[in-house]
Parts: structure tokens; C-alpha cells; sequence
């Protein structure tokens, strides 16, 4: 396939078009995926998350431009949110990465979310294998601005960075559920503003109580994205953090609960499909409904029945 | 299910006046488009660089500064460069009829004028995108 040559060859333009090829599953994209998943793959994965207008496309911006100076190969995932009235999307982190405009060694892919609600896009973790192979020794993925448990970007990267601002709130929302467990590294952006020292307090709190002596290692990092005050620190505090989870095993741990969860959500999804395709072809439902309009049975008892039809003694639960 | 269309939206060169653009960025979104805006004060370079890792349909550039007739055919030049003239160049801002003949014989499809209703730039950029990617499949 000459396409597949020309990616080998380092060819950007043939990098884009396979992206875009896999992201709207075209006919043929699996055995591409396929083979590109035979191709040497090395880099670190970052995930940057956190509300919308934390300043993530800026922080980008400005730690990928420092990351690239050392000459590295750096891939950008951005996804912003796709309307779920008309399917069309308003990328615009790209207005936040002028000063990665014109660096060779820096490939920035747009995606919108296409109706995934967890933070990422549908085919996001198959475009960090498609960039992985491609030879990039960091992918940075920014998800979609989120609230409190859109949190899929664990499941795509090694490193996961959650950038608040001061007006993110008092010391009960760091001690909250979801967002706040998935971080490795905080980051307080706008660090400039009003309470900023206050949440950095707060974070090196909660950070001390989950990680004990720890915490002195991953503490709170101070940034403004707009000024470049504190990325080095975001930076240090990344590889740092990469030394740490590469040294103790953790590293290899995470890839493989990774995999194990992608692989096992793909046997899923087509379990379910299933399901609902033999009932919709046994017209099993509607009988059912009937008799849960009469009264004869109730919604536990039914599932039960459907439960037993298509699963007695192939499955645990039965 | 058809692919999505992809469109780059850009203000080339030394030019702040992004209202328009903004109101175009937000018709395609409703049009159901995947727009990527780059923002303000882009080179030609840049915006061909976008649009190629972007793998968009088409780029859409505003120019309001009067400089259309210099950035057009750069912007076409940087994507000659790059091997993407597959991708539908096309524009809009203050222009006479004689300029917009002399872009489209340097490589930029259609350009639009002020007072276009949206509907009209949607529609465009549906016909475009359909056609060529028609005449993609038959190669």
C-alpha cells in the first residue's frame, strides 16, 4: 500500500490522511491499524485535562514549544466537543498553539469528540498508536474541557496532568471524587490571580494525605500558560514523574490494565450490539412489554427472562 | 455513514478583523462542518501546514486588509509545496470581479464578497467537497 510506504518514509501528508482514514473507520482501516501496530513504538503518552478555560491548549502551547526545542518528535491530540444537535464541531485549540505553527517536529491532529462523552474522541487511542508508530517520542493528548468524571484520558496515556485555575474552588472541591484521583501532576494555571497560592495549598493537602512523605516529590505546580511563568516546572515535574512510574513498574502496569480495558470494552460493544439485534429479530420485546402493561410481570422478573433465554449456562451470572 | 467535512478556517497576514470569519466558523458548525480555526495573523506557511495535518476538505481564508491579491497565491504556492492542491482553496473579503477571475487562474476556487448570505458559502462548500471527493474514488 503506498500510503503505508509513504508513512514509513516519514511522510506527514500520508501520517494525516491514514489519521483521518482510521477516525472515520473507512473501509480497509483495521488492517492498517493492523500493521501499523507492528511498527517500533516508543513514546510517552501525556494527557492534559481540566475545565473549560483552564488555559490547557495555552499550557500546551508553551510546554510542547520548550519540549521541542530539545529536538524531540512531539505529537498533539486536541479534541474539543462535537454539538450533539448537529454533529458539527468548532475546533479551535489551534488559536491557542501559534507558537507550534511552524516547528517540524511538531504535529498537531484536531478531533472532534463525535459523540463520546468521557473527554476523548471515539478513535483517539487509535490515533496515538497511528502517531506512536509514526516515530514520536512524546503525544500529548488535550481533552475536551470537563467537569468532574469525564476522566477516559486515563485510559490513553501514561501521565495525567489536571490543570485548575484559582476560581476552581475552596478545599471540598479537592477532596472530591473523580477528577481529583486521576491526576498525577496538578497544575494551577492563572497562577497570577486572586486565591491562586490558597488551591495550591489546598492540592499540597489533599496530595500529602493520599501520598504521605510522598507528596513532597509530585507537589502543586504554579503556572501562567500566557507568560511561560512555571512551565519548566511542569515539565520537570512530568519527567520526573515519567522516572518514577517507569522505575517502580508502574509504567507497565498501567499500559496493560490499558490494553485490557480496550480490549475487553470492544468485546463489550459488540456483545451489547448483539443482544439488541437478536431481540430486535425475536420480536421477544414486545411480548414482554405487553405483559409488563398487564401487570404479569415486572421489570427485574423480565430481564431475568431475557437474561436466561440468551445466556443460561454460557455465562457466570446464569 | 459519509465522512464528516473538514474545513480550516484562517485570517492570513496582518489583518484583525475576524468577525466575519467567526460568523462563517459558527455557520459551518451548525451546517454540521468540522471547522478548525487557526486564528489571527497566519502565513501562508502556517496555513498550509495546518491543512495538511489537519487532513481538511478545504481552507477557508479571510482577507480583509487588501493584501488578497499577494496572500492567495502564496497560500496556494505553500500548499504546492506540500503536495496538497487536492484541497479546495477558497476565500472571501473585499474584492473587484477582475481580481477574483485572476486568484481562481492562480489556484483558489471560489471567492465570496461581502453581503453573501451564509447559506450560500455552506452550500458551496457541500457541492465542492462532494465533487471531489466523487472524483477521488473513481482514481
Amino acid at each position: 500500500m503506498a500510503l503505508l510506504d509513504d508513512f514509513k518514509r516519514g511522510d506527514r501528508r500520508a501520517l494525516s490522511k491514514i489519521i483521518t482514514h482510521i477516525e472515520n473507520r473507512r473501509e480497509g482501516y483495521r488492517t492498517i491499524l493492523a500493521q501499523i501496530s507492528r511498527f517500533e513504538r516508543k513514546a510517552f503518552r501525556i494527557g492534559i485535562t481540566g475545565p473549560p478555560g483552564a488555559g490547557k491548549s495555552t499550557l500546551v502551547d508553551s510546554l510542547v514549544a520548550k519540549l521541542a526545542n530539545t529536538g524531540k518528535k512531539i505529537g498533539v491530540v486536541a479534541i474539543d466537543p462535537s454539538s450533539p444537535f448537529t454533529g458539527g464541531a468548532l475546533l479551535g485549540d489551534r488559536v491557542r498553539m501559534q507558537h507550534l505553527a511552524d516547528k517540524d517536529k511538531v504535529f498537531i491532529r484536531s478531533m472532534a469528540s463525535r459523540g463520546q462523552s468521557g473527554g476523548l474522541a471515539a478513535a483517539t487511542r487509535d490515533v496515538i498508536t497511528v502517531l506512536d508508530a509514526f516515530g514520536m517520542d512524546l503525544i500529548i493528548i488535550e481533552t475536551v474541557g470537563i467537569g468532574q468524571i469525564e476522566l477516559d484520558i486515563i485510559e490513553a496515556c501514561d501521565t495525567v496532568v489536571v490543570i485548575l485555575v484559582p476560581e476552581s474552588g475552596d478545599m471540598i472541591q479537592t477532596m472530591k471524587a473523580g477528577l481529583m484521583e486521576i491526576a498525577d501532576i496538578f497544575c494551577v494555571n492563572k497562577i497570577d490571580r486572586p486565591g491562586a497560592d490558597r488551591l495550591v495549598s489546598y492540592l499540597n493537602n489533599m496530595i500529602h494525605e493520599r501520598l504521605g512523605e510522598f507528596s513532597q516529590e509530585f507537589p502543586a505546580v504554579g503556572t501562567n500558560a500566557v507568560s511561560g511563568l512555571g512551565v519548566d516546572k511542569l515539565s520537570d515535574a512530568i519527567s520526573r514523574h515519567r522516572d518514577y512510574i517507569v522505575g517502580n513498574g508502574m509504567f507497565e502496569q498501567r499500559r496493560k490494565r490499558q490494553l485490557k480495558n480496550e480490549i475487553l470494552s470492544s468485546v463489550r460493544d459488540r456483545i451489547v450490539k448483539d443482544l439488541d439485534h437478536m431481540i430486535d429479530l425475536d420480536g421477544q420485546f414486545e411480548s414482554i412489554s405487553s405483559k409488563l402493561n398487564s401487570g404479569e410481570t415486572d421489570p427485574y422478573t423480565a430481564a431475568d427472562e431475557i437474561y436466561e433465554h440468551y445466556f443460561r449456562g454460557r455465562l457466570v451470572n446464569g | 455513514m459519509s465522512d464528516k467535512i473538514r474545513v480550516l478556517l484562517a485570517k492570513a497576514g496582518l489583518d484583525g478583523h475576524d468577525r466575519g470569519i467567526k460568523v462563517i466558523a459558527a455557520a459551518m458548525r451548525d451546517a454540521g462542518f468540522e471547522v478548525i480555526y487557526t486564528g489571527l495573523r497566519q502565513t501562508p506557511e502556517m496555513i498550509a501546514e495546518a491543512a495538511l495535518q489537519e487532513d481538511v476538505d478545504a481552507i477557508g481564508v479571510s482577507i480583509l486588509s487588501g493584501a488578497h491579491m499577494t496572500l492567495f497565491p502564496l497560500i496556494y504556492k505553500a500548499m504546492e509545496a506540500r503536495k496538497c492542491t487536492d484541497i479546495i482553496l477558497f476565500g472571501g473579503g473585499i474584492m473587484t470581479e477582475e481580481e477574483m477571475v485572476i486568484l481562481h487562474s492562480q489556484g483558489t476556487d471560489k471567492l465570496f464578497g461581502p453581503g453573501t448570505p451564509t447559506p450560500d458559502i455552506i452550500a458551496y462548500v457541500k457541492d465542492v467537497v462532494a465533487r471531489k471527493r466523487k472524483s477521488e474514488k473513481i482514481i
